[in-house]
């Protein structure tokens, strides 16, 4: 599907330590632009620790990286302007309206007033919260406050956009429309990090890496991922892998 | 008698101008030795459906009852009898997994070694532990300590809000056969989940969205509702064949399902060749199209229409 295999994020034998506490060991894989790739692994297993070094606000203990061609030693500032991010803890600021978070947000990524003003009218438009702009980002439900999130998190078109846990809590037909959007992100040439609790989401993406004790146990797409455990789905392949986790739980 | 009864149950929360319906007007019931899950997103109104069974909150308007107990009259003896996991940890972050647990237990007149039995699967994999902070546990053991917290006293029912939420999926496996084998010992359970996959795990499942119960029955008779043909089809470009599913004059709903994406026809009679050709004509030439029956999330999807 790709037409040129361009690396967004590079890591070699990226490692993080915490005392003698190992949480992730020497991680080293290649994503691609506008590729959906889903980091998957068990609680503990070390995602959350990997992703901060990835994202530019955690110093590795050894190994090296480059995210959007910036070191993540060195250039970690370049790196939080390349990209977007966004958990399903904090997204927005409840006390803000819609409209307020996105100029706020657009500020911050370094967009001109007249940039804001017609790209945000151009997606409360295309969200449909026409009516809604002007109220408390607390007033919508928990769906559109995610999917609100997800489009101010590439409202500056970064190369790459991080997506933890996005869619937990919210409804199934949401849900969908969240990965609808994702889609679209990835088709525009963004690449979309993820990662979810949930093995259906899994098959959303290209290519997946299964995390287990602070290794990448596999990495694939999810059909070869499948063919090769001999499993049906990937809450199979998963659940294999994953069991045989030693710390954590 | 029925371990648990609600009867037209409304609460309201207000915050300015703005008021919020969290429980529309509940009725259900839950019967001895009953496994049953409340099935729902964030906003459906789980929280507080658990809330005022535990005599934690008071409706607006109904009543309910727990064990015969009314939640409003008889709050003291429904606390005696009952085991309550909050969604959010809420044990003591800077006791140990041992102090946690002895707490819980001399608070309700008894102690670890008495109801050992009924926590001894579980509490054993915290053992090796039991010297550290709850504070400095990972998710699952925090989940675990607070099970055996919740068991400690022997309850004849447990309430379990979201147990498994962000849980990754062997945790949330082993949680699940935990509650297996505590229904086996004849506990109630009433659990909520926003996780469909695990409805199937329960006796009975009630549907919730947004306040209101959508279907109560058992997970089987649910799917067996399920009143359209529903079809999986697959292909090599499966964002392309989204939109031209969608795009299908015949489409009623199509939504991603894993590896495949789920289709409903408005007409169920119309001749699956029809199909077969336009996806040829749209380029998926290896497109593959089966029926299938659906899981609780298709069924789910169709009654929040």
């Amino acid at each position: 599907m790709l037409l040129e295999k361009e690396i967004v994020i590079k890591t070699d034998k990226l490692t993080k330590r915490f005392g003698d506490f190992t949480a992730v060991s020497e991680i080293s894989f290649e994503v691609y632009k506008g590729e959906i790739f889903g980091f998957l692994g068990a609680n503990g297993a070390g995602k959350t620790t990997a992703m901060k070094m990835l994202i530019g606000i955690s110093i590795p203990t050894s190994g090296n990286a480059t995210i959007a061609g910036f070191d993540i030693y060195i250039q970690t500032e370049q790196i939080k302007k390349s990209i977007g991010y966004m958990s399903q803890k904090f997204s927005l600021y409840e006390d803000l309206t819609i409209k307020e978070n996105i100029q706020l947000f657009g500020g911050i990524y370094g967009l001109s007033d007249k940039e804001i003003k017609s790209k945000s009218e151009e997606l409360i438009n295309k969200l449909g919260l026409n009516n809604e702009a002007d109220k408390l980002v607390a007033s919508l439900p928990l769906g559109w406050k995610q999917k609100l999130a997800f489009s101010i998190a590439i409202f500056h078109q970064p190369k790459i956009v991080f997506l933890d846990e996005p869619t937990g809590g919210v409804d199934p037909i949401t849900r969908r429309q969240f990965w609808d959007m994702i889609y679209e992100a990835a088709h525009n040439g963004i690449t979309v990090f993820v990662t979810t609790h949930y093995m259906d989401e899994a098959e959303y993406c290209d290519r997946v890496s299964i995390m287990v004790d602070g290794v990448i146990q596999a990495l694939d797409s999810p059909a070869n991922l499948k063919s090769k455990y001999n499993a049906e789905s990937m809450d199979e392949v998963f659940l294999m892998l994953a069991r045989g986790a030693k710390r954590g739980e | 008698m029925n371990a648990i009864e609600l009867n037209n149950l409304t609460k309201t929360y207000s915050s300015g101008k703005t008021v919020v319906t969290a429980v529309d007007d509940i009725s259900f019931s839950v019967n001895e030795g009953e496994l049953f899950g409340l099935i729902g997103p964030d906003g459906a109104g789980k929280t507080s459906i658990f809330r005022i069974l535990t005599t934690l909150l008071l409706a607006d308007k109904g009543n309910a009852t727990v064990l015969g107990f009314d939640v409003i009259k008889d709050w003291k003896a429904i606390r005696d009898l009952v085991g309550y996991m909050p969604g959010r940890f809420s044990l003591y972050q800077d006791l140990t997994v041992e102090e946690n647990l002895n707490f819980f237990a001399t608070i309700f007149n008894t102690t670890i070694q008495e109801n050992y039995d009924l926590i001894s699967d579980i509490y054993k994999q915290l053992e090796p532990f039991k010297t550290r902070r709850a504070g400095k546990l990972s998710g699952g053991m925090k989940q675990k300590l607070a099970l055996s917290c919740a068991l400690i006293h022997k309850p004849k029912i447990l309430f379990l809000d979201e147990p498994t939420t962000g849980v990754d999926p062997v945790s949330r496996k082993e949680f699940w056969e935990m509650l297996k084998k505590l229904k086996a010992q004849g506990i109630t359970i009433l659990v909520s989940t926003p996780y469909m996959d695990e409805a199937k795990l329960c006796d009975r499942i009630a549907l919730i969205q947004i306040g209101k119960i959508l279907k109560i029955d058992t997970p089987i008779n649910i799917i067996d509702s399920f009143d359209k043909k529903l079809f999986a089809v697959h292909s090599e470009n499966m964002f392309k064949l989204l939109n031209d599913l969608r795009s299908f004059e015949n489409t009623e709903s199509c939504f991603g399902f894993g590896e495949n994406h789920h289709l409903t026809f408005k007409d169920d009679e119309m001749n699956i060749l029809d199909l077969e050709n336009y996806l040829i004509k749209s380029g998926h030439a290896k497109a593959t199209i089966k029926i299938i029956k659906p899981e609780i999330e298709d069924c789910f999807m169709e009654l929040m229409k």
